[in-house]
């Protein structure tokens, strides 16, 4: 099976799933936990209006992307920590809104054959060694914010007021955790699109909470999944000619029902 | 002249356009144990979320230990309502406990070998230091409130605010804890929110009463006129002894 991952593109793209994995599990982990799958879901989307941008503008479309992605998730911010019962309604519209000047900008942008798909997809397999390069630099990053504010993010997502009451700058840690959440997304539209994004970021730490007792353990076992499902993807769509991002998410599906029904099952035979 | 460690001035809170809390002035004197009651949507979790820093007011100051609230952050304990809390939440009793330190551990917010000592310590006290391991999702309601009580000691706090700390512990713990607040009481500064005013008796000594407004008595003793404002029926009180033991008579009618 290591044959699979012979060509100079399956070596990229191996180190793309494996990169993105480490982002995607520990990210992934404070997204579930703290119960902002919706917002998540609406930064990527709305990721795309920075996509039609950049091609508007003629400048990297990943590079328009984050950007776009970034100022969504300041906006997003700002409007959660304001009014949390109404944020997911404006979470939806700049969902849609994103979309939707993404669209009209790519039109406007005459003269280039731009492949969607591809953004909303993904394209694992076309992943340049620029891209393996920033993946990198999110990684370190990441690691670096997540380990020096540790017990921050756990007093956060655990009980918000009593962080509060401690001291501890709730709203600038939000403003930090969506930042880091638009930056990964962006790393994701490479692996799995951004139609799929949520699936990743989500369905590896749910899978771990099951098993795991403290949040680090959560966020280690996730990107242990995380890199399970795409190298497991990665070989089905070599071998089988599939669409790369959707076979590592039904990977990641398969093991989340297994998860569910192995749940159900220990319950079941235990309470009976 | 005594030290106001709590200073309410003029304080309003609308929760959009609904008023919470109207006017409300109090001051707290350093190592008093004051209990605010009140019937339930009467302000109490707003008025202590308000000298935690957590809410701010839409008019009137706060002081607190003559600082603003989140400047005296770190130096408060705060015991919140069980039901708050993130159950399914991947977490043991004693990493729980360990963020009660959080106000004191610095910018880094790391904890120190003194730091787990004082956990273990509160956990002792509280008597859940065996459940240390265990994940705050496999606890009884009584455990958990053991050990929000304990994270709260953990903060080694100048004031102590508590909502609601008895509302699911058994009898035989409440009065343990109410031993264990007295004891603290000889150099903190305990509030204590409830709606039973039952489980009070024998240990404050001063009562407020809340129903948007604050009607505040500094001796722990409380008159028909303000419990009549505060839950809009009558409840009577059988003061027997010296001041401040007060045993008030459970009331037939629940409060609307």
């Amino acid at each position: 099976m290591l044959d699979a991952f012979q060509p100079e593109f399956m070596r990229n793209a191996l180190l793309a799933a494996l990169l993105t994995s480490v982002v995607c599990g520990i990210i992934g982990t404070l997204v579930v936990v703290n119960r902002i799958v919706f917002i998540s879901g609406g930064i990527a989307h709305a990721a795309y209006g920075g996509i039609g941008l950049a091609f508007f503008l003629r400048i990297p479309p990943l590079a328009g992307a984050a950007g776009f992605a970034l100022v969504t998730a300041m906006i997003m911010s700002a409007v959660t920590l304001k009014n949390k019962q109404r944020a997911d309604t404006v979470v939806g519209v700049m969902w849609a809104f994103g979309m939707a000047l993404g669209i009209i900008l790519v039109d406007l942008s005459s003269g280039y054959n731009v492949d969607l798909m591809s953004y909303l997809f993904g394209s694992i397999l076309a992943v340049p060694r620029s891209d393996i390069l920033m993946m990198a630099l999110v990684d370190i990053g990441v690691l670096i914010i997540v380990g020096a504010l540790y017990n921050s993010f756990l007093a956060l997502s655990f009980d918000e007021e009593f962080a509060m009451a401690m001291g501890i700058r709730v709203d600038v840690l939000y403003y930090v955790l969506l930042g880091m959440i638009a930056l990964s997304v962006i790393m994701l539209i490479r692996i799995v699109g951004l139609i799929l994004v949520i699936a990743l970021l989500t369905i590896p730490p749910f899978i771990a909470e099951k098993f795991c007792r403290s949040l680090k353990a959560m966020m280690v076992v996730s990107v242990f999944l995380n890199c399970l499902f795409s190298l497991v993807g990665l070989w089905f769509s070599y071998t089988l000619n599939l669409t790369s991002g959707a076979t590592i998410i039904m990977v990641a599906a398969v093991f989340f029902f297994a998860s569910v029904v192995y749940e159900w099952a220990r319950e079941y035979f235990s309470g009976a | 002249m005594p030290v106001s460690v709590i200073e309410l001035d003029n304080v309003s809170f609308f929760y959009n356009s609904h008023p919470i809390l109207r006017d409300v002035s109090l001051k707290v004197e350093e190592r008093d144990f004051l209990a605010i009651i009140g019937p339930n949507g009467s302000g109490k979790t707003t008025l202590l979320k308000i000298v935690l820093g957590v809410l701010s007011p839409r008019q009137g100051s706060v002081k607190v230990l003559g600082k603003t609230p989140s400047e005296a952050a770190g130096l408060l304990g705060y015991v919140p309502q069980d039901t708050a809390l993130n159950k399914g939440f991947p977490i043991s009793v004693q990493d729980v406990t360990l963020m009660g330190r959080l106000g004191r551990a610095g910018r880094e917010r790391r904890y120190t070998s003194e730091d787990r000592a004082l956990a273990r310590q509160v956990l002792e006290k509280v008597g859940m230091w065996e459940y240390r391991d265990r994940p705050i999702g496999k606890l009884s309601g009584g455990q958990r409130q053991r050990v929000l009580i304990a994270r709260a000691l953990c903060a080694e706090p100048k004031i102590l605010l508590m909502d609601e700390p008895t509302a699911s512990v058994d009898t035989q713990f409440q009065t343990h804890l109410y031993d264990l607040l007295k004891e603290l009481n000889a150099t903190i500064t305990i509030v204590v929110v409830s709606h039973d005013m039952n489980v009070l008796s024998g240990y404050i000594n001063s009562v407020a009463c809340l129903n948007q407004t604050l009607f505040y008595h500094d001796e722990g003793e409380i008159t028909d006129e303000m419990l009549h404002s505060a839950y809009h029926c009558p409840v009577d009180l059988i003061a027997h002894g010296g001041v401040p033991h007060r045993v008030l008579r459970k009331h037939d009618h629940e409060d609307r």
